[in-house]
Order: structure tokens, then sequence, then C-alpha cells
């Protein structure tokens, strides 16, 4: 599929911009500008998403905080959703913020109607700290992370009853509010807004590693003529999500 | 006066845990919620069907009133902020967040509003103003505000008292979109000069304006509002509402544009399947603002728009984008 992205970079025969991995913000609605602005801060590029055709060529794709009703629908409305689960299965690297989280589980507690992605083994619910009001900032701890992070929760939903093969990568008030497999992350909260630009950075950096393993699969396959060993993801966020 | 609570001391009445380092309604709790309806439409509702409607069509949030702006202008009298009652019954109807206006410096209005649980707070020209010189202090509430502005001194001026959120004044309830475009118009070009002001030239342009220092010196670094920007009074059509995000607003509001469409119709359930089409071109619109096929598409059948007032033919008491300070 031709990407004019990609074709503009080739074109300026600049190799150092086409080597930076090239993040999507699916910006059907919500908080996709302050996405944009972190990813490009840690030295990604970033392509605003409204469209099936635009996955094809990403490294990886985030789905920001918003209204996860209006997210959803339009989503399912444009085929989006059906296109998100094929760069999932293909390997590509989703992180959900906030609504992105409930849009990437499995299970939406109380809204079995709501469209989802269904990315993640986890059941998320909405509101779970009550409406606006009581929205509030917190330090949380990530796992491997030296220094706490200050996480806005904004009338955020809460991930329980997380699948087996799901880590918890920071908990708040013993609650999961990060979490990831192998190629999925979730955070209940809002790194975008905070100017600590820890989550993207770690983000970007498992996307590149994605990349570097799928392209030495597909030389595998080029040289030996057969199909390469399955793109190895890395294990886990929690590896990557090193300290700034 | 009007002190409510400051940040953190007000217990968090559901799920929140109370942890030391732990603050409800600070200024970017307020701030960033805001940051979450852009690219998504506000709607106006009066009932819980209405409600249920605009969610169904894609809301990002729905404003709970007694009356829709076209009817408390074809009704006249004083406005006041709504039962508590139909509140209530919108807020259950719905999951999406529920707005709710009070008038221009009703601190008590705005008070029964943040009791009772509303998710944002209109400080709106379109109920009758109940102070004459002052608005509300936002900073003293953990709800955040929305408040309404026509040119840049407005809308600084209204951060600067603690407004999360700014939105067009517009003219409500006339269908009409120009003065929305002139206050849009007003505050994105004022942005752009201001940008291209020197910085000793920052304080004659506070001065001029009347707006606080370091809103104006936030405003010539970012080339933006330190909050969200969104569209209001008018918004009738989907062209309207893309015309409105092209022009550089982060969303919009619909007020009577939805609920008092296809009036011709009678039937209720054609009506409000009348409704649910118009509700929902409008979301997409918002969202492919810039994409002109898109546009067409989702503007193809949607029965007639709501009956518009031209401008020139409503008297000067009756226009609402007047009020406010």
């Amino acid at each position: 599929m031709i990407c004019p992205v990609l074709d503009a970079a080739a074109s300026f025969g600049a190799p150092v911009i086409a080597r930076a991995p090239l993040v999507g913000v699916l910006a059907l609605q919500g908080a996709f500008r302050e996405h944009r602005s972190a990813l490009e801060r840690v030295g990604a590029r970033a392509l605003e998403v409204r469209r099936p055709e635009q996955l094809s060529c990403l490294d990886g794709l985030v789905i920001p905080g918003g209204e996860s009703s209006t997210m959803t629908r339009l989503m399912r409305d444009y085929r989006l959703d059906e296109a998100i689960r094929c760069f999932s299965q293909d390997g590509g690297p989703v992180w959900g913020t906030c609504a992105g989280a409930i849009a990437v589980a499995s299970v939406i507690e109380g809204y079995p109607e709501q469209p989802r992605l269904g990315l993640l083994d986890a059941r998320v619910v909405r509101n779970a700290y009550g409406r606006q009001r009581p929205s509030f900032e917190a330090d949380i701890d990530v796992v491997g992370w030296e220094r706490p992070f200050r996480a806005l929760f904004i009338r955020a939903p809460s991930l329980g009853a997380v699948g087996s093969g799901v880590r918890v990568l920071a908990t708040f008030a013993g609650q999961p509010v990060a979490i990831a497999d192998g190629r999925t992350l979730a955070t209940v909260f809002h790194p975008e807004l905070t100017g600590d630009d820890r989550w993207h950075r770690a983000f970007v950096t498992h996307c590149i590693g994605v990349r570097v393993a799928r392209r030495r699969a597909a030389a595998t396959a080029d040289a030996t003529g057969e199909p390469g060993p399955e793109p190895a993801a890395p294990e886990s966020e929690a590896r990557e999500a090193r300290p700034a | 006066m009007g002190r409510v609570a400051e940040e953190g001391d007000v217990p968090p009445p559901e799920g929140a845990p109370l942890m030391s380092d732990t603050s409800i309604g600070t200024t970017v709790v307020k701030t960033g919620f805001a940051e979450m309806f852009k690219g998504g439409v506000i709607m106006d509702v009066v009932t819980a069907d209405h409600a249920r409607i605009a969610q169904d069509a894609g809301a990002v949030a729905v404003m709970a009133l007694e009356r829709v702006p076209a009817d408390i202008r074809a009704q006249g009298g004083v406005a006041r902020m709504s039962d508590p009652e139909v509140i209530e019954a919108i807020v259950e109807a719905v999951s999406i967040p529920v707005m709710a206006k009070c008038r221009i410096g009703h601190i008590v209005e705005a008070q029964i509003l943040q009791a009772l649980g509303v998710d944002f707070i209109d400080e709106s020209e379109v109920l009758t103003p109940a102070d004459e010189a002052h608005h509300i202090d936002k900073h003293a509430f953990t709800v955040p505000f929305v408040c309404g502005a026509t040119d840049i001194g407005e809308a600084l001026r209204r951060i600067g008292e603690g407004a999360s959120m700014i939105r067009t004044k517009g003219e409500a309830g006339t269908g009409n979109v120009v003065e929305a475009v002139r206050h849009a118009r007003s505050v994105q070009g004022s942005i752009r000069a201001l940008q291209a002001l020197a910085r000793e030239e920052l304080m004659a342009f506070a001065k001029l304006h009347g707006a606080p220092f370091d809103l104006v010196l936030y405003v010539h670094e970012h080339g933006r509002l330190p909050v969200v920007n969104f569209a209001a009074g008018g918004v009738a059509t989907p062209a309207d509402a893309a015309f409105m995000m092209q022009l550089g607003l982060d969303g919009v509001f619909v007020g009577s544009g939805i609920f008092k469409a296809a009036p011709g119709v009678t039937d209720v359930d054609e009506r409000n399947r009348a409704f649910s089409r118009r509700a929902e071109a409008i979301v997409k619109a918002v969202t492919h603002y810039a994409d002109p096929d898109e546009l067409a598409r989702v503007s193809r059948g949607l029965g007639q728009a709501m009956v518009g007032i031209e401008l020139d033919s409503l008297p000067a008491e009756q226009r609402l984008a007047g009020r406010g300070w």
C-alpha cells in the first residue's frame, strides 16, 4: 500500500528522518494533539490517523484519551476497529490511554454493547473513580522506574481481572493502572498531559524494537526463501520502560 | 464569598482513595478534562430521551437544560439554572459527561450544580445575567467551568478567573453561525497578531484588551489559549460545524441546532430519527472537518434544519452575545 508519509521522507533523501519510527495517533476525537507533541519530543514522527489505510505504514499506534463511547463508535463506523485488530495481530504495538485503555480491553464492565478492540485480556470498569469532581492526580510507582510518575486520573477507568499473560506495570491503591502484554499497553491515566515523557519514550523504544525484529525476520525469509521466524516482540513493556 | 473548596480539602465522594499526595480539582485535572472533549460535539438536551439520542450519536458530553436557547429566546422572561430534577434525570440516563448552565455571576447556582455532581458548569450568557459587573471566581470550585468569549480580552479574563474551557458566544438559538464566526475570527486573529508582537509590546496589548499580562505572555509564547476553545452559538449543520473546526477551534457545542431541526415533522419517532441523523452527521463532520468528500457524504438526506433568524432582524436587547463583562 502507498504510504504518503514514507514516500515523502524518501523523496527528501533523508535517511535520518526515515529511520525515526512513525507512530500513529488515532485522531477521531480526544487528546491526540498532546500525544503527537510528546511523541515528537522523544524523537518519533507522529501521524494523525483517521482512515484504516493509514495504519499500513505505522510502527506503532496510540489511542488517546477522550470520550470512549464516541471514539469506539467512530472506530466501528469507519472500520478502524478491524484495521487496528489486523495491525495488532501482525505484531504492531498499540498503546491506549484512559478512553484508549477502555477501547483495547477485552471486556467493558456493564457496557457489553459498546464496541471494543479486545486486544488486551483485561476487564475494564468505566468511570471507576467517579465523575469529574473526584478526579485527581497522584504519584504512582512504576515497575523498574526509580522516580514515581505523577499521574492524572480524569473520570478514569480501572483495570480489574487482568489475564494471566498480562503484566501489571503500575498500581494505585492496590488497583492495576498500567498493564501490558507483549504488544499492547494500557494506562488509565494521562501521561500526555504531564510533560513527563517517560511513557512515550518507553513506547517509542518498544516500537523500534518491534520494527528491528520484523526487518530481521523479513531479511531471513528473503535469504532462505522460507518464511522467517515470527518477529519476537520484546517480552514486556516493563523491560523497555527504563527511566529517562 | 464563593469559597466552595480548595484543592484537596473535600474528601472524594466516590472511588478515589485518600492518600497524602492525592489532590482533586487541581487546575491540570480541570483543564485536562476539557482537553478530552477536543474534536468532539457537546449537545444541548432537555430530556433523558434526547440525552440518549445524543450519546448514541457520539456526543462527547451533553448540556442538561430545561429549555434549549431557541425556546428561551421565544418565551422570554428570566432564564435561570435548570431544576435539579431535570439535571439528575439526564445524569441518570447517560454514561457520558453532563454539563449544566448557571447565570453569569450567580455563585450559589454554581455551588448547587457542583453539589449535584455535574461534570462541567457553563457560566452562560444564554441565561439572564445575575451580576452586571462580575463573573464567578471559578478557582474556588473543584468542578471545571466553561465561559463564552467574543474576543481575546474576554477569553483571557475568563481564564484568569479560572475558566478551564472557552467557547465562542455566537448568537445562541438563532441557527445562524455568523456571530460564532465573528468571535472565532476575532480570537484566532488576535492570537496570530499577539505572536507577531515584540515582547515589549505585550503590556500595551494587555492594557488595550483588558487581559491579564501573564496570560498575554502565554499566548505570545505558545500561539494558543492555555485552555481549549470551542465553537458555540448558531451551529445548525455539519457544514457549520466543520467550518468552525477549519477556523481553528477545538470542538463544537450544538444547542438548538439538533433538537429544533425537522420543524415540520409531527410524528415523534420520525422526528427522533431526524434528530439522530443530524446529530451523528455533525459528530462525523467534526472528526473529518478537513475532508470535503466525507462532509458531502454526511450532509446528505438530513431533512430540514432548524429555522434560522437573520441577525439584522434581532433587536439589540434580544442579543445574548453582548452579555458578560
